[in-house]
Protein backbone atom coordinates (compact mmCIF):
# COMPACT_ATOMS: atom_id res chain seq x y z
CA UNK A 1 0.00 0.00 0.00
CA UNK A 2 2.85 2.33 0.92
CA UNK A 3 4.30 2.18 -2.56
CA UNK A 4 1.13 3.56 -4.12
CA UNK A 5 1.04 6.72 -1.99
CA UNK A 6 1.54 9.97 -3.81
CA UNK A 7 3.70 12.70 -2.33
CA UNK A 8 0.57 14.63 -1.44
CA UNK A 9 -0.92 11.63 0.37
CA UNK A 10 2.30 11.02 2.25
CA UNK A 11 2.27 14.61 3.39
CA UNK A 12 -1.29 14.19 4.71
CA UNK A 13 -0.47 10.98 6.58
CA UNK A 14 2.50 12.73 8.10
CA UNK A 15 0.24 15.51 9.42
CA UNK A 16 -2.25 12.97 10.79
CA UNK A 17 0.58 11.19 12.59
CA UNK A 18 0.92 14.30 14.75
CA UNK A 19 -2.72 14.33 15.94
CA UNK A 20 -3.08 12.70 19.33
CA UNK A 21 -5.95 11.05 21.18
CA UNK A 22 -7.13 13.55 23.82
CA UNK A 23 -7.81 10.80 26.37
CA UNK A 24 -4.61 8.82 25.81
CA UNK A 25 -2.27 11.58 24.67
CA UNK A 26 0.71 9.29 23.97
CA UNK A 27 -1.21 7.69 21.12
CA UNK A 28 -1.68 9.33 17.78
CA UNK A 29 -4.79 8.67 15.74
CA UNK A 30 -2.72 6.67 13.26
CA UNK A 31 -1.33 4.50 16.10
CA UNK A 32 -4.94 3.77 17.06
CA UNK A 33 -5.89 2.85 13.51
CA UNK A 34 -8.90 5.14 13.37
CA UNK A 35 -7.89 6.90 10.15
CA UNK A 36 -9.20 4.55 7.50
CA UNK A 37 -8.59 6.46 4.31
CA UNK A 38 -7.65 9.81 2.87
CA UNK A 39 -9.07 11.14 -0.34
CA UNK A 40 -7.86 14.11 -2.28
CA UNK A 41 -10.96 15.28 -4.10
CA UNK A 42 -11.24 18.12 -6.62
CA UNK A 43 -12.57 20.65 -4.15
CA UNK A 44 -11.67 19.22 -0.75
CA UNK A 45 -9.46 16.94 1.27
CA UNK A 46 -11.43 14.13 2.85
CA UNK A 47 -10.30 12.22 5.92
CA UNK A 48 -12.29 9.09 6.68
CA UNK A 49 -12.24 8.00 10.30
CA UNK A 50 -13.96 5.33 12.37
CA UNK A 51 -14.77 5.54 16.09
CA UNK A 52 -13.15 3.15 18.56
CA UNK A 53 -16.22 2.74 20.77
CA UNK A 54 -19.78 3.66 19.78
CA UNK A 55 -20.09 6.24 22.53
CA UNK A 56 -16.50 7.44 22.66
CA UNK A 57 -16.75 11.11 23.64
CA UNK A 58 -13.27 11.81 22.29
CA UNK A 59 -14.38 11.43 18.67
CA UNK A 60 -15.77 14.96 18.32
CA UNK A 61 -12.55 16.41 19.66
CA UNK A 62 -10.46 14.17 17.41
CA UNK A 63 -12.41 15.41 14.37
CA UNK A 64 -11.80 18.98 15.45
CA UNK A 65 -8.09 18.35 16.01
CA UNK A 66 -7.73 16.77 12.56
CA UNK A 67 -9.43 19.78 11.03
CA UNK A 68 -7.20 22.21 12.92
CA UNK A 69 -4.02 20.33 12.02
CA UNK A 70 -4.90 20.37 8.34
CA UNK A 71 -5.99 23.99 8.33
CA UNK A 72 -2.74 24.90 10.04
CA UNK A 73 -0.87 23.08 7.27
CA UNK A 74 -2.70 25.16 4.68
CA UNK A 75 -5.56 22.90 3.62
CA UNK A 76 -8.69 24.92 3.05
CA UNK A 77 -11.62 22.62 2.51
CA UNK A 78 -11.36 19.77 4.94
CA UNK A 79 -14.10 17.17 5.05
CA UNK A 80 -14.14 14.63 7.87
CA UNK A 81 -16.33 11.61 7.28
CA UNK A 82 -17.11 9.05 9.95
CA UNK A 83 -17.77 5.48 8.89
CA UNK A 84 -18.88 2.68 11.20
CA UNK A 85 -18.18 -0.30 9.01
CA UNK A 86 -16.04 -2.30 9.24
CA UNK A 87 -16.10 -1.91 13.00
CA UNK A 88 -12.86 -0.82 14.65
CA UNK A 89 -10.85 -3.43 16.50
CA UNK A 90 -7.81 -3.19 18.75
CA UNK A 91 -6.06 -5.44 16.23
CA UNK A 92 -5.69 -2.27 14.12
CA UNK A 93 -3.52 -0.64 16.76
CA UNK A 94 0.08 -0.34 15.59
CA UNK A 95 2.93 -2.13 17.36
CA UNK A 96 4.45 1.28 17.95
CA UNK A 97 1.18 2.35 19.59
CA UNK A 98 1.22 -0.69 21.88
CA UNK A 99 4.81 0.04 22.89
CA UNK A 100 3.94 3.67 23.69
CA UNK A 101 0.90 2.63 25.72
CA UNK A 102 2.97 0.34 27.89
CA UNK A 103 5.59 3.00 28.44
CA UNK A 104 2.79 5.34 29.52
CA UNK A 105 1.62 2.82 32.15
CA UNK A 106 -1.38 1.34 30.32
CA UNK A 107 -1.26 -2.36 29.48
CA UNK A 108 -1.74 -2.66 25.69
CA UNK A 109 -4.56 -4.81 24.30
CA UNK A 110 -3.93 -8.51 23.88
CA UNK A 111 -4.63 -9.94 20.45
CA UNK A 112 -8.36 -10.60 20.11
CA UNK A 113 -9.47 -13.70 21.93
CA UNK A 114 -12.32 -14.81 24.10
CA UNK A 115 -13.12 -11.52 25.79
CA UNK A 116 -15.88 -10.47 23.43
CA UNK A 117 -17.95 -13.57 24.13
CA UNK A 118 -20.92 -13.64 26.48
CA UNK A 119 -19.52 -16.51 28.53
CA UNK A 120 -20.07 -15.91 32.22
CA UNK A 121 -17.40 -15.63 34.87
CA UNK A 122 -14.77 -16.37 32.26
CA UNK A 123 -11.21 -16.60 33.53
CA UNK A 124 -9.43 -13.26 33.56
CA UNK A 125 -7.33 -12.60 30.53
CA UNK A 126 -3.62 -12.86 31.23
CA UNK A 127 -2.54 -9.23 31.26
CA UNK A 128 1.03 -8.17 31.81
CA UNK A 129 1.72 -5.44 34.37
CA UNK A 130 3.10 -2.43 32.45
CA UNK A 131 5.22 -1.44 35.46
CA UNK A 132 7.08 -4.60 36.55
CA UNK A 133 6.23 -6.93 33.62
CA UNK A 134 4.72 -9.56 35.91
CA UNK A 135 1.93 -11.73 34.48
CA UNK A 136 0.68 -12.24 38.00
CA UNK A 137 -2.20 -9.76 37.80
CA UNK A 138 -5.94 -9.78 38.32
CA UNK A 139 -8.92 -7.81 37.08
CA UNK A 140 -10.57 -5.38 39.50
CA UNK A 141 -13.30 -4.20 37.15
CA UNK A 142 -14.39 -4.89 33.58
CA UNK A 143 -15.01 -1.18 33.15
CA UNK A 144 -12.47 1.56 33.65
CA UNK A 145 -11.92 5.30 33.43
CA UNK A 146 -12.79 5.38 29.72
CA UNK A 147 -14.86 3.08 27.50
CA UNK A 148 -11.74 1.42 26.11
CA UNK A 149 -10.17 0.39 29.42
CA UNK A 150 -10.58 -2.13 32.23
CA UNK A 151 -9.03 -1.90 35.67
CA UNK A 152 -6.36 -4.37 36.79
CA UNK A 153 -3.96 -4.75 39.68
CA UNK A 154 -0.54 -6.37 39.78
CA UNK A 155 -0.17 -9.04 42.47
CA UNK A 156 3.61 -8.61 42.57
CA UNK A 157 4.28 -4.86 42.60
CA UNK A 158 0.71 -4.20 43.86
CA UNK A 159 0.23 -1.27 41.48
CA UNK A 160 -3.23 -0.84 40.00
CA UNK A 161 -3.18 -0.14 36.26
CA UNK A 162 -5.43 0.40 33.25
CA UNK A 163 -5.67 -2.25 30.58
CA UNK A 164 -6.66 -1.19 27.08
CA UNK A 165 -9.12 -4.03 26.60
CA UNK A 166 -9.19 -5.97 23.38
CA UNK A 167 -12.21 -5.11 21.31
CA UNK B 1 -46.04 30.64 29.23
CA UNK B 2 -47.28 31.69 25.83
CA UNK B 3 -43.73 32.17 24.63
CA UNK B 4 -42.64 28.89 26.06
CA UNK B 5 -45.16 26.97 24.02
CA UNK B 6 -44.63 29.02 20.89
CA UNK B 7 -40.93 28.56 20.95
CA UNK B 8 -40.93 24.84 21.43
CA UNK B 9 -43.74 23.57 19.27
CA UNK B 10 -43.01 23.76 15.61
CA UNK B 11 -45.81 25.33 13.60
CA UNK B 12 -45.03 23.35 10.49
CA UNK B 13 -45.98 19.76 9.90
CA UNK B 14 -43.26 17.40 11.09
CA UNK B 15 -41.45 15.46 8.37
CA UNK B 16 -43.31 12.38 7.26
CA UNK B 17 -42.29 9.33 9.23
CA UNK B 18 -42.25 6.15 7.17
CA UNK B 19 -41.66 2.65 8.52
CA UNK B 20 -37.90 2.90 8.14
CA UNK B 21 -37.78 6.24 9.98
CA UNK B 22 -40.04 4.89 12.74
CA UNK B 23 -37.92 1.75 13.11
CA UNK B 24 -34.69 3.72 13.30
CA UNK B 25 -36.21 6.02 15.92
CA UNK B 26 -37.48 3.03 17.90
CA UNK B 27 -33.95 1.59 18.03
CA UNK B 28 -32.51 4.96 19.02
CA UNK B 29 -35.17 5.63 21.65
CA UNK B 30 -34.54 2.30 23.39
CA UNK B 31 -30.87 3.17 23.66
CA UNK B 32 -31.38 6.78 24.71
CA UNK B 33 -33.95 6.16 27.41
CA UNK B 34 -32.11 3.27 29.04
CA UNK B 35 -28.87 5.24 28.71
CA UNK B 36 -30.49 8.20 30.46
CA UNK B 37 -31.85 5.95 33.21
CA UNK B 38 -28.46 4.33 33.82
CA UNK B 39 -26.83 7.75 33.87
CA UNK B 40 -28.94 8.61 36.94
CA UNK B 41 -26.59 6.27 38.84
CA UNK B 42 -23.62 8.53 38.13
CA UNK B 43 -22.06 9.22 41.51
CA UNK B 44 -24.59 7.00 43.30
CA UNK B 45 -23.40 3.47 42.46
CA UNK B 46 -23.05 0.95 45.30
CA UNK B 47 -19.26 0.89 44.90
CA UNK B 48 -16.96 2.95 42.71
CA UNK B 49 -16.20 0.20 40.17
CA UNK B 50 -19.88 -0.54 39.58
CA UNK B 51 -20.75 3.14 39.43
CA UNK B 52 -18.21 3.33 36.60
CA UNK B 53 -19.57 0.16 34.99
CA UNK B 54 -23.19 1.30 34.83
CA UNK B 55 -22.25 4.76 33.54
CA UNK B 56 -19.95 3.19 30.93
CA UNK B 57 -22.92 1.15 29.75
CA UNK B 58 -24.92 4.35 29.71
CA UNK B 59 -22.28 5.96 27.52
CA UNK B 60 -22.32 3.04 25.09
CA UNK B 61 -26.11 3.25 24.85
CA UNK B 62 -26.15 7.01 24.30
CA UNK B 63 -23.52 6.48 21.60
CA UNK B 64 -25.82 3.99 19.90
CA UNK B 65 -28.72 6.44 20.20
CA UNK B 66 -26.62 9.13 18.50
CA UNK B 67 -25.82 6.82 15.62
CA UNK B 68 -29.47 5.90 15.12
CA UNK B 69 -30.66 9.51 15.46
CA UNK B 70 -28.06 10.80 13.03
CA UNK B 71 -29.30 8.27 10.52
CA UNK B 72 -32.97 9.01 11.26
CA UNK B 73 -32.28 12.73 10.83
CA UNK B 74 -30.75 12.02 7.46
CA UNK B 75 -33.82 9.99 6.45
CA UNK B 76 -36.28 12.59 7.73
CA UNK B 77 -34.46 15.48 6.10
CA UNK B 78 -35.50 19.12 6.46
CA UNK B 79 -33.82 20.58 9.51
CA UNK B 80 -34.09 17.47 11.65
CA UNK B 81 -30.93 16.76 13.63
CA UNK B 82 -29.89 14.16 16.20
CA UNK B 83 -30.43 16.85 18.81
CA UNK B 84 -33.92 17.83 17.69
CA UNK B 85 -34.89 14.15 17.82
CA UNK B 86 -33.61 13.73 21.35
CA UNK B 87 -34.61 17.08 22.79
CA UNK B 88 -37.71 18.25 20.95
CA UNK B 89 -39.97 15.27 20.51
CA UNK B 90 -42.87 14.69 22.84
CA UNK B 91 -43.64 11.67 24.94
CA UNK B 92 -46.05 10.15 22.44
CA UNK B 93 -43.43 10.39 19.68
CA UNK B 94 -40.96 8.19 21.58
CA UNK B 95 -41.05 4.53 20.59
CA UNK B 96 -38.91 2.93 23.29
CA UNK B 97 -40.02 -0.26 24.99
CA UNK B 98 -41.62 0.20 28.41
CA UNK B 99 -38.90 -1.74 30.24
CA UNK B 100 -36.26 0.88 29.36
CA UNK B 101 -38.13 3.70 31.09
CA UNK B 102 -38.83 1.91 34.38
CA UNK B 103 -37.26 3.55 37.44
CA UNK B 104 -33.84 2.46 38.67
CA UNK B 105 -35.26 1.24 41.98
CA UNK B 106 -32.45 -0.47 43.86
CA UNK B 107 -29.36 -2.09 42.35
CA UNK B 108 -31.24 -5.37 41.82
CA UNK B 109 -33.93 -3.67 39.74
CA UNK B 110 -31.36 -1.80 37.64
CA UNK B 111 -29.41 -5.02 37.08
CA UNK B 112 -32.47 -7.02 36.08
CA UNK B 113 -33.63 -4.29 33.69
CA UNK B 114 -30.18 -4.24 32.07
CA UNK B 115 -30.09 -8.03 31.82
CA UNK B 116 -33.54 -8.28 30.20
CA UNK B 117 -32.69 -5.51 27.76
CA UNK B 118 -29.13 -6.61 26.90
CA UNK B 119 -30.32 -10.16 26.32
CA UNK B 120 -32.85 -8.83 23.79
CA UNK B 121 -30.43 -6.33 22.24
CA UNK B 122 -27.66 -8.89 21.82
CA UNK B 123 -29.95 -11.25 19.88
CA UNK B 124 -31.44 -8.36 17.91
CA UNK B 125 -28.11 -6.89 16.82
CA UNK B 126 -26.80 -10.28 15.80
CA UNK B 127 -29.58 -10.26 13.20
CA UNK B 128 -29.56 -6.54 12.49
CA UNK B 129 -25.87 -6.60 11.52
CA UNK B 130 -26.96 -8.51 8.40
CA UNK B 131 -29.90 -6.22 7.61
CA UNK B 132 -30.14 -5.02 4.03
CA UNK B 133 -30.13 -1.42 5.25
CA UNK B 134 -26.37 -0.92 5.37
CA UNK B 135 -26.34 1.87 7.92
CA UNK B 136 -28.52 0.00 10.43
CA UNK B 137 -26.32 -3.05 9.86
CA UNK B 138 -23.15 -1.04 10.48
CA UNK B 139 -24.49 0.51 13.71
CA UNK B 140 -25.49 -2.94 15.00
CA UNK B 141 -22.21 -4.61 14.05
CA UNK B 142 -20.28 -1.84 15.76
CA UNK B 143 -22.38 -1.97 18.95
CA UNK B 144 -22.58 -5.76 19.18
CA UNK B 145 -19.18 -6.14 20.82
CA UNK B 146 -20.18 -3.63 23.47
CA UNK B 147 -23.57 -5.23 24.04
CA UNK B 148 -21.89 -8.63 24.53
CA UNK B 149 -19.97 -7.00 27.35
CA UNK B 150 -23.18 -5.55 28.87
CA UNK B 151 -24.90 -8.90 28.70
CA UNK B 152 -22.05 -10.72 30.37
CA UNK B 153 -21.73 -8.13 33.11
CA UNK B 154 -25.47 -8.00 33.88
CA UNK B 155 -25.85 -11.81 33.73
CA UNK B 156 -23.09 -12.21 36.28
CA UNK B 157 -24.77 -9.67 38.54
CA UNK B 158 -28.16 -11.41 38.31
CA UNK B 159 -26.44 -14.60 39.48
CA UNK B 160 -24.40 -12.82 42.14
CA UNK B 161 -27.52 -11.23 43.65
CA UNK B 162 -29.95 -14.09 43.13
CA UNK B 163 -27.55 -16.65 44.55
CA UNK B 164 -26.09 -14.25 47.11
CA UNK B 165 -27.43 -13.40 50.54
CA UNK B 166 -30.98 -13.71 51.78
CA UNK B 167 -31.35 -9.96 51.35
CA UNK B 168 -29.98 -9.81 47.79
CA UNK B 169 -32.15 -12.79 46.80
CA UNK B 170 -35.22 -11.07 48.22
CA UNK B 171 -34.41 -7.94 46.26
CA UNK B 172 -34.07 -9.87 43.00
CA UNK B 173 -37.49 -11.41 43.62
CA UNK B 174 -38.93 -7.95 44.09
CA UNK B 175 -37.20 -6.72 40.93
CA UNK B 176 -38.72 -9.61 38.96
CA UNK B 177 -42.09 -8.69 40.41
CA UNK B 178 -41.69 -5.09 39.27
CA UNK B 179 -40.23 -5.67 35.81
CA UNK B 180 -41.40 -8.99 34.46
CA UNK B 181 -44.63 -7.57 33.05
CA UNK B 182 -42.56 -5.34 30.73
CA UNK B 183 -40.31 -8.12 29.41
CA UNK B 184 -42.75 -9.48 26.84
CA UNK B 185 -43.09 -6.30 24.79
CA UNK B 186 -39.50 -6.59 23.55
CA UNK B 187 -40.53 -9.59 21.46
CA UNK B 188 -43.94 -8.44 20.24
CA UNK B 189 -43.33 -6.67 16.93
CA UNK B 190 -44.88 -3.29 16.14
CA UNK B 191 -46.09 -2.64 12.61
CA UNK B 192 -42.85 -0.91 11.54
CA UNK B 193 -40.81 -3.85 12.83
CA UNK B 194 -42.91 -6.22 10.78
CA UNK B 195 -42.50 -4.04 7.70
CA UNK B 196 -38.81 -3.18 7.74
CA UNK B 197 -37.23 -4.58 10.89
CA UNK B 198 -35.99 -7.80 12.37
CA UNK B 199 -38.80 -10.15 13.38
CA UNK B 200 -38.30 -9.98 17.14
CA UNK B 201 -40.85 -12.74 17.79
CA UNK B 202 -38.29 -15.16 16.31
CA UNK B 203 -35.74 -14.13 18.94
CA UNK B 204 -37.96 -15.05 21.88
CA UNK B 205 -36.94 -18.70 22.15
CA UNK B 206 -33.25 -17.93 22.41
CA UNK B 207 -33.99 -15.10 24.83
CA UNK B 208 -36.09 -17.36 27.05
CA UNK B 209 -33.39 -20.03 27.05
CA UNK B 210 -30.77 -17.54 28.17
CA UNK B 211 -33.04 -16.19 30.92
CA UNK B 212 -33.81 -19.72 32.14
CA UNK B 213 -30.13 -20.63 32.26
CA UNK B 214 -29.12 -17.50 34.15
CA UNK B 215 -32.11 -17.65 36.52
CA UNK B 216 -31.44 -21.28 37.28
CA UNK B 217 -27.90 -20.49 38.28
CA UNK B 218 -29.20 -17.56 40.30
CA UNK B 219 -31.75 -19.74 42.15
CA UNK B 220 -34.58 -17.67 40.72
CA UNK B 221 -37.78 -18.98 39.18
CA UNK B 222 -38.95 -17.72 35.79
CA UNK B 223 -42.48 -16.30 36.31
CA UNK B 224 -45.24 -18.01 34.38
CA UNK B 225 -48.43 -16.63 32.86
CA UNK B 226 -47.85 -12.97 33.62
CA UNK B 227 -49.92 -10.45 31.68
CA UNK B 228 -47.53 -8.45 29.49
CA UNK B 229 -47.82 -4.67 29.24
CA UNK B 230 -47.33 -3.21 25.77
CA UNK B 231 -47.66 0.14 24.02
CA UNK B 232 -44.22 1.75 24.29
CA UNK B 233 -43.33 0.92 20.70
CA UNK B 234 -46.40 2.89 19.57
CA UNK B 235 -45.79 5.82 21.89
CA UNK B 236 -48.09 4.78 24.73
CA UNK B 237 -45.91 4.91 27.79
CA UNK B 238 -45.98 4.41 31.51
CA UNK B 239 -46.09 7.55 33.62
CA UNK B 240 -42.30 7.47 34.02
CA UNK B 241 -41.28 8.58 30.52
CA UNK B 242 -42.70 12.07 30.96
CA UNK B 243 -40.50 12.67 33.99
CA UNK B 244 -37.40 11.40 32.18
CA UNK B 245 -38.05 13.74 29.24
CA UNK B 246 -38.75 16.65 31.56
CA UNK B 247 -35.25 16.34 32.93
CA UNK B 248 -33.56 15.37 29.68
CA UNK B 249 -35.15 18.14 27.62
CA UNK B 250 -35.25 20.90 30.24
CA UNK B 251 -32.43 23.07 28.87
CA UNK B 252 -33.62 22.96 25.26
CA UNK B 253 -37.22 23.64 26.26
CA UNK B 254 -36.24 26.54 28.49
CA UNK B 255 -33.51 28.05 26.31
CA UNK B 256 -34.33 26.88 22.78
CA UNK B 257 -31.25 26.43 20.65
CA UNK B 258 -28.88 26.70 23.62
CA UNK B 259 -25.39 25.37 22.89
CA UNK B 260 -22.34 24.80 25.03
Amino acid sequence: MVTTLTIEEKKLWHILEQVTDPEVPVLTITDLGIVREIKINDDNTEIIITPTYTGCPAMDMISMNIRLALIEAGYKNVLITTVLSPAWTTDWMSEEGKRKLKEYGIAPPNPKQQVCSDKLFAADEAVQCPHCNSWHTHRISEFGSTACKALYQCDDCKEPFDYFKCH
Amino acid sequence: MQNFFNSTTSSKVPPQEGFREAYTLHLGDNALILGQRNAEWCGHGPVLEQDIAITNISLDLIGQARNFYQYAAQLLGDDTTEDSLAYLRKEREFKNCLVTEQPNGDWAQTILRQFLFSNYQYLLYQQLQNHKDEQLAAIAAKALKEVAYHLRWSSEWVIRLGDGTEESHKRMLKAIDELWRYSGELFIPAEYEKEVGIDVSLLKNDADNKISAVFEEASLAVPQNVFMQTGGKEGKHTEHLGYILTELQYIQRTYPGAEW
